[in-house]
């Protein structure tokens, strides 16, 4: 029988790392095939991301969304729930912290507060949803979440082309009143105060899951949730709470969207946000630090390769290549952890 | 490993510090294209073709980037202001709310937008009579159709789109009154898969002409007509070739030589902002050459057309123009 050694810290951040590095070294083959320098494109992609204080911050204001999606995909993970709904989640908090930013005329020590909570209590009640549904009538979370997300796409379309329409030619709200937005910190770029609301949320998800009983109930569920049923852990409770918390996470997504980028819904603004968090979540490995470092470099990427797009000639879909190149190696964790002679975690 | 890693890392920052370009003389012209981007064979293609003529003809240098969605119009248009480029052209109404921020953000930088008015004395706003031009077309599906019936397929329920199917539904009863012309809305500009649907439930309730103004979901319009017993009349660019034969005509908006001429008076230092409107009479909109379809319609419907485009030209036709 083979000894089963705990890796180390540091080897768990070397997987990423791996992973990054094989997602690189792969898509430079896909760029010398349509022509173009590998180094050179790679370069670019990263002084246009991290090569100024101006692209750092285009990259954090990319990170930041993903973030908040990344933190509540790794929450339910842990325990044991795969919220593929953080999308829907997004969606439905966003239009809360849309209508509580333009019906109210509020100060903003408590328009702003009060939008962002919006957002949270949406995405929670909707994520809540699913989590009943998985808790009381075993519909698997993963099925229900999906269908989730697309009666929240339908639903707020439905309301933001139909009562709640700002009447220009775009499918979007009117302008949310100032008082209710996160502040710009790094102008020109759209770099807001919710990178911060993100920091705070990355460390509360810390402190539930590691420091508090509910924490340690929660991931007894998702460890094992016939031994947590056992011990006297009420398993169906927390997988109502699991995904509640999941979904408000996820509504701070919708939050830092329409408070800091937009200051209005339109239609179907969140570029797969919410799945991206999927990704997000599984190379931070499912730990709120990992996660804020894996948003940080899908930010980078994603901003890298927007500012190569306004520059050069080389395709924007070569960085989706590597994005997809990134998850595929990771989720091949396996592959590498042979490549490296670790022993398999436990 | 580490080794290599760093060894790497200084290998992309040394290569990134040779790739920064030295400073040009030549004017320098930005381009934002609207969500579907390029290869839509329609709207984009079509402003992406004026650029390339402008960069052949007037010595420029050309950036250019396809959004890939909403949320970067105003990242992208302030990244190009910052470049300090002699004109930023950004396509489509899409772009037009953050424009009005951006370029008030950024009086000395000039602006150009088509499809659409934003009322700062730095930006030029490009627009099209697409009424007419969609009334010529009209014309000819009200005279080529047998069941009477004709269908329009249109992208987003927008005004603007709105202006493609007004004209086209009174260019249909001016040449036939008794035709009958079905409407439908695809909701989005790059949906071909919903375009197709919707025109072949139009073509079961009897439409055998389908006009679309649907960007990239047009293609699906276009791709139904070539399997089925209807014809399509194609939109923005001249879309005749994508099924040749089976596309009667396509409704031309000239965006190409919008996008031309506001980079050459911005290269001959003559760009003063405002409105600049393009129509039937200077070829701004119009129908495409026949090139496919020439033997299959007749030559009466061709005199109709021409009868048509005159009568609007001298102002006793008047095509009603929604936006107004």
């Amino acid at each position: 029988m083979r000894d089963k050694v705990k890796a180390l810290p540091w080897q768990e951040l070397l997987l990423p790392l791996v992973a990054v590095v094989l997602a690189l070294l792969v898509g430079s083959v896909f760029i010398l095939y349509v022509g173009e320098n590998p180094l050179k494109a790679y370069g670019i992609l990263f002084t246009e991301s991290l090569g100024s204080m101006r692209n750092i911050a285009t990259t954090l204001q990319r990170a930041t969304p993903l973030m908040f999606t990344g933190l509540a995909v790794a929450f339910a993970f842990r325990a044991g729930l795969f919220n593929i709904g953080a999308e829907g989640q997004l969606y439905i908090g966003a239009f809360c912290a849309v209508w509580v930013g333009i019906s109210f005329n509020l100060p903003r020590i408590i328009h702003l507060p009060l939008a962002i909570f919006a957002a949270m209590v949406g995405g929670a009640l909707w994520a809540s949803i699913a989590g009943y549904l998985k808790a009381k009538l075993g519909v698997h979370e993963v099925i229900n979440t999906i269908m989730l997300n697309f009666i929240a796409l339908f639903l707020t379309d439905w309301l933001v082309t139909g009562p709640f329409h700002g009447g220009s030619w775009v499918p979007e709200t009117v302008r949310i009143s100032s008082s209710a937005a996160f502040t710009r910190i790094y102008l020109p770029t759209r770099l807001t105060t919710a990178v911060y609301v993100a920091g705070i949320a990355a460390a509360a998800v810390y402190i539930i899951l590691w420091k508090t009983k509910r924490g340690y109930e929660l991931r007894a569920v998702g460890l094992n949730p016939d031994a947590a049923e056992y011990g006297g852990i009420n398993v169906a409770r927390n997988t109502v709470i699991a995904m509640a918390i999941s979904g408000a996470l996820a509504g701070l997504a919708g939050a830092e969207q329409i408070l800091g980028l937009h200051n209005r819904f339109i239609v179907r603004f969140s570029s797969d946000l919410g799945f991206m968090g999927i990704a997000v979540a599984l190379l931070g490995k499912n730990h709120p630090v990992g996660v804020l470092l894996a948003a940080v470099l899908f930010g980078a990427l994603q901003a890298g390769s927007a500012a190569m797009d306004r520059s050069t000639a080389v395709p924007r879909e070569l960085i989706t290549i590597i994005q997809a190149l990134i998850i595929f190696f990771v989720a091949a964790e396996f592959l590498i952890r042979r490549m490296l002679r670790l022993k398999e975690d436990a | 490993m580490r080794n290599k890693l760093s060894l790497l890392v200084v290998v992309v920052l040394l290569v990134g510090l040779i790739a920064v370009p030295a400073a040009a003389q030549k004017a320098r012209i930005g381009l934002i294209f609207a969500e579907g981007g390029l290869g839509d064979q329609s709207f984009n293609d079509a402003a992406y073709r004026g650029l390339m003529q402008a960069k052949e003809e007037l010595d420029i240098e050309v950036y250019y980037v396809e959004p890939a969605d909403i949320a970067e119009m105003e990242e992208h248009q302030r990244a190009y202001a910052d470049m300090g480029l002699d004109l930023v052209i950004v396509i489509g109404f899409i772009h037009q709310s953050a424009l009005t921020e951006v370029s008030a953000d950024y009086p000395n930088i000039k602006f150009a937008i088509v499809d659409d008015v934003v009322d700062n004395p730095n930006v030029t706003s490009l627009l099209f009579e697409e009424h007419e031009g969609s009334f010529l077309v009209g014309v000819v599906a009200g005279m080529m159709t047998k069941s009477n019936v004709v269908g329009f397929v249109g992208g987003m329920e927008v005004p603007l789109i709105r202006k493609f199917q007004v004209g086209f539904e009174e260019g249909v009863k001016w040449a036939n009154p008794n035709a009958q012309v079905l409407v439908n809305y695809a909701g989005a500009f790059d949906d071909p898969g919903r375009g197709r649907e919707l025109a072949i439930s139009q073509y079961e309730r009897g439409a055998d002409i389908i006009y679309h103004a649907a960007g990239g979901t047009g293609s699906g319009v276009i791709d139904a007509a070539a399997s089925n017993d209807f014809y399509a009349i194609g939109v923005d660019s001249d879309q005749d070739y994508m099924a040749p034969g089976k596309v009667l005509t396509s409704m031309i908006k000239r965006v190409d030589m919008a996008v031309y001429e506001v980079i050459k008076a911005a290269v001959e230092g003559t760009l003063e902002g405002g409105t600049w409107t393009f129509g039937v009479a200077d070829g701004g909109v119009g129908t495409s050459e026949f090139k496919y379809t020439k033997d299959i319609i007749p030559q009466e419907v061709f005199d109709r057309v021409e009868e048509a485009k005159q009568k609007i030209i001298s102002g006793e036709i008047v095509v009603t123009n929604p936006l107004q």
